[in-house]
């Protein structure tokens, strides 16, 4: 998939110097907090906010882990 | 006939809608993004703009608005709807629509006419045009790169369910038309229920000779048919 941001970041890592890094895709990064001292459950309500909004699954892809 | 639109926070084509609307008749109320429910109606309209910022991705929050409830059961229930330029990158994140619209090819915000084929004229949002027939409307978006997977890609093929792509002035569906780098040139695609349509250009800043074309009047003269 095109990722146009990814393109740019590319080419410009390539005019300073770094033609070596090939393939770069840009994405997004959030920290959570969440109220729910069960890891397991704290786990499935994250899984659960990046299904449901954080992630676009027909562009995107997830992973979360703990901080 | 009567029309709902859905007004988010940021829009701003939402009165542009409601005047050629208005202009063909179709009584139109505007309906507030946070209410939970709307007047029933033929048409709702999601309209362009920049709902919630386009913040996170555009569309996305503005997707999960309480409206949205209605009118996901206004179109479940076989009732017109169509989403402009915001109101696509909306329908998409609902799911009501299949693919993505990515950023730009360009990278660049753009905004001026394009010409446009008419690739399906049997839907209740483009019969009053020709096949084939090349129009004129204008873009403006950031993020109007359509994008799927193969297997999207063939099912829309398939199923019919491409109803505007981006051509050049002589009608070739080719790179040189394609402003923004849309898979398949794609610039508006329908539902298999033919009922819900997302366009990337804007039929409602085509209405009037004074605004510089006509050529959007067909999509709202085919809704009254």
């Amino acid at each position: 998939m095109l990722d146009p941001q990814g393109k740019a970041v590319e080419n410009a890592l390539g005019d300073i110097g770094l033609a070596s890094i090939k393939n770069v895709r840009q994405g997004k990064y959030f920290t959570l907090e969440v109220d729910e001292n069960d890891e397991i459950k704290a786990s499935k309500i994250v899984k659960s906010s990046c299904e449901k909004l954080l992630a676009n699954q027909t562009i995107e892809n997830f992973k979360f882990n703990k901080i | 006939m009567k029309a709902n639109v859905i007004v988010f926070p940021g829009s701003n084509c939402d009165r542009d809608v409601q005047v050629a609307l208005e202009k063909f008749q179709i009584q139109t109320t505007m309906v507030w993004h946070q209410d939970n429910e709307m007047p029933k109606s033929d048409l709702v309209v999601l309209p362009g703009g920049f709902s919630y910022g386009d913040y996170l991705r555009c569309g996305s929050m503005a997707s999960k608005s309480n409206i949205m409830n209605e009118v996901i059961k206004h179109a479940n229930q076989g009732g017109y709807l169509i989403g402009i330029c915001n109101g696509f990158q909306i329908l998409t994140e609902t799911g009501l629509l299949p693919g993505a619209l990515l950023r730009n090819k360009k990278l660049k915000f753009i905004c001026k006419y394009v010409d446009l084929l008419i690739e399906n004229n049997s839907t209740p949002f483009t019969s009053k045009y020709k096949k084939n027939e090349k129009i004129k409307v204008p873009i403006a978006h950031n993020e109007g790169n359509y994008f799927a997977d193969e297997k999207t890609l063939n099912e829309l093929k398939n199923n019919n369910q491409i109803v505007l792509k981006y051509c050049d002035e002589n009608s070739n569906v080719n790179d040189e038309g394609n402003p923004n780098g849309s898979c398949l040139n794609i610039a508006g695609i329908i539902n298999k229920k033919n009922n819900v349509i997302g366009m990337m250009p804007h039929p409602e800043r085509c209405v009037e000779n004074i605004l510089g074309g006509t050529d959007g009047s067909g999509i709202f003269q085919s809704l009254l048919n």
